[in-house]
């Protein structure tokens, strides 16, 4: 039977639906519109909300077989480890605060100096902790979702930490969830200044989580390998003196008049888990064109920063305990 | 996803929830470089399984979905998975009469096409690919599918989605 007509099953193997392509060019250009005004315009930002906030509680399941792992293991773990544990956290408790007190004394030191020198300096920076929900999976994109929204005081440009050092910036700030660029992202530079001898350049991301690249350099320059990048301040968004990187590299190509620097980040960006998001402005270089406060400016003339009740911040502390020293 | 009338829209739409969250966990080691878009290999079983039910839209929608999610540029992978269903639908007849370990190859045709599209559009927004490291994920996807294929064909008659 089928034998005698091969022609029709051969037909129907091969049947084009005519319709499909006309739906496909109307799905294809709907796309290419919102990708258009998402990446020049940023209209959409409304419908990413809406959108972000109903898949929300994904990240949460996603997550729960790491959690679970850790919950399990801290549960588990017998009296002995944690009381040696225990001991050795607070052996370490002990290590720290006699350091805050030496920073405290540096501080008010420091007031002083900058008072007489009738210099503003921000003290006042709190720091909001907030952890990774995912990673962007492109390789050569490195952004990261992290789990506080604007609900939570975020916004866009606010400097991002880990324990280590600066890790990055936010760059989109949704209700609930915010994403990040890391220093390491190609099409991120940050100013820097090399600690040891002031020297100001940037630092731009390289899509490598192990490596900055300081193409500014002139040859002649005083770049020695180890040498400690802090954040420079100069552009305004992240604050001074923040540790980024050391120098890992230093090679001088004859034909080129500048250096080839090879930095590594201090922040562990490859294996960040919590960052912590500095709240409040960077060290007052342009007036007050900020996004959130309400008052930077009279928040920077008084010392002793005021209480803020404004919000349920989640595990806030003073950044002179959260900054590596 | 939303074909109320028929049973079992439910299955589909749990099965694209799995896939999003498998997409999530992170491969051992230099295995994670092959690890493979889940989202897109459900996509194609689907439209390839159930091509009246499944088409084009469902797969921009779910495309855009995986957009939010993974806070690349709206419409970036809307436009693939919608371009992997086109695809899909003109030309299911002839993959689902080959042999499982046949079909795997039309399959990394599919998922090589959705790589390019994807890392196309991130080329023109500034981020080309550095490598030819990025098309390995279609290849990790190839080695998934006959898995795949089998659990959610099982699944599919299990619950009677038709």
């Amino acid at each position: 039977m089928v034998s005698l007509v091969p022609g029709k099953r051969i037909q129907s193997l091969f049947k084009i639906n005519p319709t499909a392509i006309l739906q496909l060019g109307f799905w294809v250009m709907l796309s290419i519109v919102m990708m258009t005004v998402d990446h020049r315009y940023r209209y959409l930002g409304g419908l990413r909300d809406v959108l972000g906030t109903a898949i929300y509680p994904l990240h949460y399941v996603m997550r729960m077989p790491g959690e679970t792992k850790l919950w399990i293991g801290e549960n588990l773990s017998g009296r002995g480890a944690l009381l040696e544990e225990n001991a050795r956290l607070r052996e370490k408790q002990l290590f720290f605060n006699v350091q805050l007190q030496k920073l405290t004394i540096l501080e008010a030191e420091n007031r002083r100096l900058r008072s007489l020198l009738e210099s503003t300096v921000n003290m006042s920076e709190r720091v909001l902790v907030a952890e990774m929900l995912a990673m962007d999976f492109d390789l050569y994109r490195h952004h990261i979702l992290l789990n506080r929204g604007r609900q939570h005081g975020v916004y866009v440009g606010q400097p991002v930490l880990d324990q280590h050092g600066i890790a990055g910036q936010i760059i989109r700030a949704e209700p609930l969830t915010s994403t990040a660029i890391l220093i390491t992202d190609a099409n991120h530079a940050l100013p820097i200044q090399v600690n040891r001898t002031g020297v100001r350049t940037l630092a731009l991301g390289t899509g490598n989580f192990q490596e900055l690249r300081l193409p500014h350099i002139p040859n002649n320059e005083d770049v020695k390998v180890g040498d400690l990048l802090v954040t420079s301040g100069l552009g305004g968004r992240f604050p001074r003196g923040y540790p980024v990187g050391t120098v890992v590299k230093v090679a001088f190509d004859p034909g080129s008049p500048f250096a080839n620097i090879v930095a590594k980040p201090l922040a562990q960006l490859d294996r960040i888990r919590e960052v912590l998001l500095l709240e409040g402005q960077p060290d007052a270089l342009q007036p007050a064109p900020s996004v959130k406060e309400p008052a930077p400016a009279a928040k920077e003339k008084e010392p002793p920063p005021p209480p803020k009740p404004r919000e349920p911040a989640p595990r806030t502390s003073p950044s002179g305990a959260a900054r590596p020293s | 996803m939303t074909v109320a009338p028929r049973a079992g829209g439910w299955v589909i739409a749990l099965s694209f929830l799995v896939a999003f969250l498998l997409g999530g966990i992170p491969w051992p080691g230099g295995l994670e470089r092959f690890r493979p878009d889940w989202a897109a290999l459900v996509l194609i079983y689907w439209s390839m399984a159930l091509p009246h039910r499944v088409g084009i839209g469902t797969g921009w929608l779910v495309g855009l979905l995986l957009d939010v999610g993974r806070g690349a540029l709206l419409g970036q992978h809307a436009l693939a998975f919608a371009s992997v269903a086109y695809l899909t639908s003109q030309t299911y007849r002839r993959i689902r009469a080959a042999p499982l370990w046949q079909q795997t190859f039309s399959i990394l045709v599919l998922l090589l096409v959705k790589q390019i599209l994807v890392f196309w559009i991130s080329g023109v927004i500034g981020y080309p690919p550095k490598d030819w490291w990025y098309l390995a994920p279609a290849l990790g996807g190839m080695a998934c599918w006959p898995l795949l294929f089998v659990i959610l064909r099982d699944v599919r008659r299990y619950f009677e989605v038709s």
